[in-house]
């Protein structure tokens, strides 16, 4: 076989790999619950496929292939392990599977599922979305480790422990019933979101991890979004999350610097994205269930008319975020709050709101500091400007962010 | 518990300390320390002068050794240490990253040793 057939078949693996691996994941781990050994199981496959498929060619169902070859993986592991009635049930259960398969390449998409477990409350909340990370989407412990700012070998051990609970706890792969749904569901659009990463508010705070991770979580979003295709919030997390995107060119300068949202020039913005997120909120408002994540969607889109109108109806946005705060009064909120109130009514009010805010809680809360800054300038109260400035300054993790705070701090 | 928070610099790190207030890298050095006392998080540190300052010792055989220069040879040198109380590593961690030599340097994240500190001193 030539360098460039064997390449074209790396490059399918690759791609079935990233397509497949968290129905496959699922499926394995949906009887056993135990998603490291399907894990595991399925990485063996992955490494068969290396070195059979280059020689023989790549198989007509590769999908297929992949489950059939893992399942044999798992079954072994399952009898190495010797151990009694666990494993004898689990047993039982893979063969049956296996009988099935042969009927049918079709297996159920257990994905959403997934989901549910990765989220579920016996499950640490810190550790939803690097399971999610890790078993939806198969990437590895150093990566997530890397956008959670911690050590790869710590990562890896989180979720070793994450997913032995999952095992030994007894956690059930299944749909929530309706009546916990709506606030099981949220801790899944929590987790999909705290992967696009929080900091893409306009005032500062830009996410460094967030943005790689943020095609990642469009894609989760889109998954579920198959998944559960009636459902308002799903919706509306993914139309929040595509009018970020759509600026992500405009957030900064040729030269690197950082150009906060009233700078940024629409022409850059993506109309393909803005246009996709506000197909989602339109669809989302036409189920008559309001929800957090279609609010701050809805937030965006006003900003969004900038492109058309050349002005930004920052009253409209008061409203969405007066809303907001009844069903979600975060410190994010509160500050992007006073932020509007800032420019709707004038810098008194935005700062009076911002002095609502306990002191206590912003601390390290860089966002607080940079509109608190940013509002204190406007009234000309130059000296505690220029100390909320060093406080935003101080906490801020991104260079481009802290040059365009020391600029404006003068 | 506390952390250390080791501070490596690039030569250009340390040689933007001999320019004047305006400068951006003292800017926000400035900045990160009025953000740590008034989180109430910092217990201690200093800067320490450059590595061409440094006099490394070793008694070998008996002998001394001593050598002109920092131990190590590498292009970041210590430049400086924070310690820090905090309630996790997680949370040092986040500290770290905000840090003005993070994004041009490296932080080396640390906890202190009290249990072996209690041993020394008795």
């Amino acid at each position: 076989m030539s360098g460039s057939d064997q390449e074209g078949t790396h490059r399918t693996i690759e791609r079935v790999a990233r397509e497949s691996y968290g129905r496959l994941v699922a499926y394995l781990s949906s009887h056993t619950r135990d998603v490291a050994s399907a894990e595991d199981a399925l990485s063996n496959a992955l490494v068969r496929a290396l070195t059979t498929w280059p020689r023989d060619g790549v198989p007509q169902n590769p999908e297929a292939w992949l489950l059939t070859t893992a399942r044999h993986s798992l079954i072994d592991h399952v009898r190495h392990q010797q151990v009694a009635e666990a494993s004898e049930s689990t047993l039982l259960l893979l063969s049956e599977d296996s009988k099935q398969m042969t009927l049918s390449t079709e297996f159920p998409d257990e994905r959403l599922k997934l989901l549910f477990v990765c989220t579920h409350p016996a499950i640490d909340p810190a550790m939803h979305t690097p399971l999610m990370l890790q078993t939806v989407l198969g990437l590895d412990a150093a990566r997530i480790a890397h956008a959670f700012l911690v050590s790869p070998t710590t990562m890896g051990q989180r979720l070793v422990r994450a997913k032995t609970k999952i095992r030994d706890a007894g956690i059930q792969f299944e749909v929530p019933q309706e009546r916990e749904l709506p606030q099981r569901l949220d801790a899944v659009l929590e987790a999909i979101y705290a992967a696009f990463g929080i900091g893409w508010d306009d005032m500062a705070g830009v996410d460094q991890h967030g943005r790689d991770l943020a095609e990642e979580a469009i894609w989760l979003a889109r998954v579920l979004l198959q998944l559960m295709p009636r459902e308002a919030e799903v919706h509306g997390l993914l139309a929040l999350m595509l009018h970020c995107e759509a600026r992500r060119a405009a957030r900064r300068g040729p030269d690197g610097r950082y150009v906060p949202l009233s700078e940024q020039d629409p022409q850059q913005w993506s109309l393909p994205l803005i246009e996709e997120a506000e197909r989602h909120l339109a669809e989302a408002s036409s189920r008559g269930r309001t929800g957090r994540f279609q609010l701050e969607a809805a937030i965006q889109s006003v900003h969004a008319e900038r492109a058309r109108s050349g002005r930004t109806e920052w009253v409209a946005i008061t409203l969405f975020y007066e809303q907001l705060l009844r069903i979600s009064p975060t410190l994010g909120t509160r500050t992007g709050y006073a932020a509007a109130v800032g420019e709707a009514r004038g810098p008194e009010a935005g700062l009076a709101v911002v002095d609502a805010i306990d002191p206590d809680d912003v601390s390290a809360y860089q966002p607080y500091w940079a509109v608190r800054a940013h509002l204190l300038q406007r009234l000309g109260k130059t000296s505690e400007a220029a100390d909320a400035f060093d406080r935003a300054i101080g906490l801020a993790e991104d260079p481009a962010v802290r040059q365009f705070l020391l600029q404006r701090r003068g | 518990m506390q952390f250390a928070l080791l501070i490596y610099e690039s030569p250009k790190a340390f040689a933007a300390r001999n320019s004047d207030e305006t400068d951006p890298y003292l800017a926000a050095w400035r900045a990160y320390y009025k953000a740590l006392v008034e989180a109430d998080i910092y217990v201690g540190g200093d800067p320490l002068q450059a590595p061409e300052t440094a006099t490394t010792v070793r008694l070998k055989d008996g002998k001394r050794r001593v050598q002109d220069g920092p131990f190590a040879d590498t292009k970041e040198q210590l430049g400086g240490f924070t310690i820090l109380e905090l309630p996790s590593l997680d949370a040092a961690l986040d500290w770290a990253a905000r840090c003005p030599a993070a994004s041009i340097g490296a932080v080396e994240v640390r906890p202190l040793s009290p249990g072996f500190r209690r041993r020394v001193t008795g």
